[in-house]
Formats: C-alpha cells, structure tokens, sequence
C-alpha cells in the first residue's frame, strides 16, 4: 500500500490537526521530539516517503490509545502497521532488544524444525493431543529460558508457570486441552513489525496445526494471542471455523454459572491488589470487566484501582520487542509509581509481557510492590 | 556418486586467548578442518544467544564458542557469564529443535594451538555425523 492509500484506509484525511493524539501518546509525554499528530500530518502533505524512513515510526508502542480517543476516527494503530509494513519492504526496522534474540527466536519458528516447547508440563497437569479445546501457550516457554531465572536476561520471572497455571484452571473446570510442539509464534510481534510476510506464514502453519489436533475453540491466556488469533487471522486469510476465547472471558462465564469457586476467607485483614489493563487486553480486545469480576470474587483481597485504569490505562512501555529505550524506562517506572500510590501490596498483570517488562524496570530501583499474574491468584485461591 | 556432507560451522573466539589459540594452531601448521569460520569477540562473555540462534538461522550446522580457561578471562569473569549462558543457550536450541549437541562451549588458552586444532576437528566430525540442520531458514 503506498502513502496515499494508507491514508485513506485508515481515514487519516479525517484527521483535525487538534493533536488529541500527541497528548494522549505516553511516548509523546517522556519524548517531546515525538509526535503521533506531524506523522498522520506528514502522510496527508504527501510526505509518506520522510515517514517510512523516519526512526520515529518504530518509537510507537502501538498502545492504541491515541486511537481510542481520535475525535475524527483515524485508525492510527493501522496506520503506523501499514507504515511499517511498507518501511520494511525497504530494508528499515526498529531497534532489536536483547541483541534481537526474540526475534530470531520467532523467525526459527516459520522452519520445520522440531519444536520441544511443551518442556513446561508438569506431572499434575491433563493435556491432550487431540480434542475440542486447543490451548494456544504461545511464546511462554521462550519467555522462560530468555527472562525466566537463569535466562539470559534473568528478571527473576517464571512464566512457563503462567502456562502450568492456566492448564491447572482449565482442568479444574474439566477442560482438558490440547497443547501442541508444533504451535509457533502467533505472528503478532512480526505484524506489528512490518513483517507480513513472516506474519502470514506463522498464521498459517498454527491454523494446520489447530485444526489437525480437530480443535474448534482455542483458548488463550496471551492477550497479544488472543488479538492476533481472533481478529487477525481472519483479517488476513479469511473466516476461520474456530472460536477464539480469552482465559478471563471463560472464567467469568465460569463464575457466573457456578462452577469457579474460591477457598472462604480466614482473615479480615485483606491483601490489596491493583490490575494493569495490558493494551491488549483492554483498549485492542475491550476485556475490562471481566478480569475485575474474577477478583472481586476472590476473598481476601480487595482490588484498588490506579488513576488510569481500564481504557485511560498506561501501556507498559515496550512492545514486539524493538526500541526499548529510556522513554520505556521512564514510562515503566511511571507506572510502577502509579500502582505503588494506591497502597496495594501486589500489582497483577494479565499478560506476560507486561510482567516481563514492569520487572525489568522495578530491578535496580528502589519500587516494592510485588508483580505477580491474576492466574498465580486465582491458582492459589480456587478449590 | 554420494558427496560427503560437509556441515557449516560457525566459531566464536575470544580476543585474549582462544583467537590467539587459533593462530598458534594457524602458524604451527596444525591441520584442522577447514569447515569452521572464526568470529572473533572481545570476550566469550559478549556472546550472547542472540548470536548463537542468528548463526543456525543462517546456515550453520554447529556453533563452537571458545574463551579463556576460567580464571585468565581479562575481564576476570566473562567466561563464567558465557558459561552460565551457554547452559540456557543449549535449553533454548534443543527447545527450537536444533539439538543441544550442535553448540559446545571449550576453554583455550594463547598456548594451545594443538587443543584448538583438537577440538575443531572433533567437533566438525561431529556434527558432520549428525547431518546438516533440517529445516534451514526460508529465505
Ligand atoms: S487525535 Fe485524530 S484528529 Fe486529532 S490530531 Fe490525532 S489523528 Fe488527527
Ligand atoms: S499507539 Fe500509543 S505509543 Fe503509538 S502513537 Fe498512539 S498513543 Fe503513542
Ligand atoms: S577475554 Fe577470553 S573469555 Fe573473557
């Protein structure tokens, strides 16, 4: 797609100039060189080229919350997508964390190499080979041996636990899932990379791999999978037979009907928790009540919520692993001060990502809340 | 007529010893075989599995990464660091499924020409009997 057409696929000649997206942008804030508002302005002035080339393109985090509050309905997370997807067609990409480790790691997956990542299954758990529910694990395991303990980039997490926890709930609720060696990446950090290409591939080769297992629901924990998975893949190689389902989504479904009960409380001295919406979860797939309906079931703790919660939530300052860079810092400690100000004593994350890159910041600083996942809660307290 | 497959190795070497170790093995006309293709680093402790993975995606049946023995490195740790990270290296490409025994981590010293030459040729034997690495990169 050249300039022009971007342009009008995602209605950016709507665009105001009022700038409703620049203060918006949490990137914008930390690095006043950055501006959401002269990029669209750039593209309608006919000087796409300067945009496909500017390092700026790759600074957005893709948060979307310039894109929810749009008074004129400019699409600008396709915007920066299409945009990147033409930069790299010329060669151009971010800046790679971790000397680019995560992406290779998912580019090994577009080969036929035999995958052996479901290491993390432990002896307690019920999975299955074949059968009506898939669970989609995505990159947990590659999360555990790059930022796991003893990993290379060791931020003290452990989130193959995250799988264990998953697949312990789903058994609690009779689900036996399949969990497959031959699911790949879901594609959604070489999307939004400007790999399409790569994307489609990775797509494809998971969409074989579901449907061999005779799965026609797919359940997911990863809120960047769950997106990637349900609105995604049909955008770019049409309808799947295959419902897609977010852990949340079927736990309050559960609550509701009974069936996900919690240990009674002992103490009236209750644990105070705050949730951070990860943009995925929340401003991509609007799955805001959910997780908050699943707490406030649990007894014994109390949820208090941050200044900027649910849409107006802050994004945890990295994605698809490119330009992680002080601006990230400053806006993962922002946010870490942000959940520490409410008087909780635990800040629950939903995705792993987003437990990876708040623990990295809250390393070597002086910030004590405790990170943990709604699963690690919920595991603990369910009976 | 079958052709012998003839594997891909990639070798990291650091500045202060094994690179050294290598050329001693170089100038003493030490025969090893000829299928390695040596990256010299400052220290083993800056390879990071990034480099490692990048190396397989490109084409290489085995990477070997060498460093001084423990306690000459000349940042007095980094071949510790690569050791420990070399450990989650092997987990995560036997988990990507290129098997664990296609990289190898071995101390070499400035002296031990006769070691390096050793170790390459075991290794490429090696390797050379696993096969080359299916399911190279597409592209
Ligand atoms: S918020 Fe929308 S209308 Fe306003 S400057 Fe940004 S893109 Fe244009
Ligand atoms: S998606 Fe987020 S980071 Fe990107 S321009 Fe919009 S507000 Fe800024
Ligand atoms: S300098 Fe040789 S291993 Fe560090």
């Amino acid at each position: 797609m050249n300039s022009e057409a971007i342009v009008k696929e995602t209605r950016a000649y709507h665009c105001l100039e009022c700038g409703v997206c620049t203060s918006s942008c949490p990137v914008a804030r930390v690095n006043p060189s950055f501006s959401p508002r002269l990029l669209v302005e750039k593209a309608l002035f006919g000087f796409g080229d300067e945009i496909v080339r500017d390092r700026d393109l790759w600074s957005c985090l893709v948060c979307g919350r310039c894109t929810s509050r749009c008074p004129s309905n400019v699409d600008y997370l396709n915007f920066i997508k299409e945009m990147r997807i033409e930069a790299s067609k010329l060669g151009e990409k971010g800046l790679f964390s971790h000397d680019g480790v995560m992406n290779t790691i998912m580019e090994l997956q577009l080969t036929n190499l035999q995958q052996k990542r479901t290491f993390w299954i432990a002896d307690d758990l019920e999975v299955a080979d074949e059968g009506e529910c898939f669970y989609f694990v995505g990159c947990l395991p590659y999360f555990d041996l790059v930022f796991g303990e003893g990993g290379y980039c060791d931020v003290g997490l452990k989130p193959t636990e995250r799988a264990r926890n998953t697949v312990r709930i789903l058994n609690k609720m009779g689900i036996k899932p399949v969990v497959s060696n031959d699911e790949r990446c879901c594609g959604h950090d070489l999307l939004w990379n400007g790999d399409l290409e790569g994307f489609r591939r990775l797509a494809e080769l998971n969409l074989k791999t579901i449907k061999k297992s005779g799965a026609r629901k797919v359940i997911c924990l990863c809120p960047e999978g769950y997106v990637t998975l349900k609105r995604d893949y049909p955008l770019y190689l049409g309808e799947q037979d295959l419902e897609v389902v977010q852990l949340y989504q079927l736990l309050a479904d559960k609550l509701k009907e009974g069936k996900l009960n919690f240990v009674e409380n002992g103490s009236n001295n209750p644990v105070k928790v705050t949730f951070h919406d990860p943009c995925s979860l929340g401003r991509m797939a609007e799955i805001y009540e959910e997780p908050r309906e699943i707490l406030s079931a649990i007894p014994g703790i109390e949820l208090v919520e941050m200044e900027r919660n649910r849409a107006d939530a802050l994004c945890c300052g990295t994605s698809g692993w490119v330009n992680c860079s002080s601006c990230s810092k400053q806006i993962q400690t922002e946010r870490l001060k942000e959940a520490e100000a409410t008087g909780a004593d635990i800040l629950l994350t939903a995705c792993p990502k987003c437990g990876i890159h708040l623990s990295c910041a809250k390393y070597n600083s002086d910030i004590k809340i405790e990170i943990k996942d709604i699963t690690d809660l919920i595991v603990e307290k369910m009976v | 007529m079958s052709e012998e497959f003839e594997p891909n190795i990639v070798g990291f070497a650091c500045n202060w010893c094994s690179y050294a170790g290598a050329d001693l093995a170089g100038t003493s006309r030490m025969k090893y075989p000829p299928n390695i293709r040596i990256i010299r680093v400052m220290c083993s402790g800056r390879v990071s599995p990034a480099f490692i993975l990048k190396a397989f995606q490109m084409g290489a049946d085995g990477v070997l990464v060498t460093g001084c023995h423990p306690g000459d490195c000349h940042y007095i740790a980094g071949n510790l660091k690569c050791e420990k990270t070399m450990g989650t290296t092997r987990k995560l490409i036997d988990v990507l499924g290129i098997g664990e025994e296609r990289l190898r981590l071995e101390w070499v010293s400035a002296s031990e020409g006769s070691k390096f030459a050793d170790v390459v040729t075991d290794f490429t034997n090696r390797i050379r009997g696993l096969g080359p690495l299916s399911g190279k990169s597409q592209g």
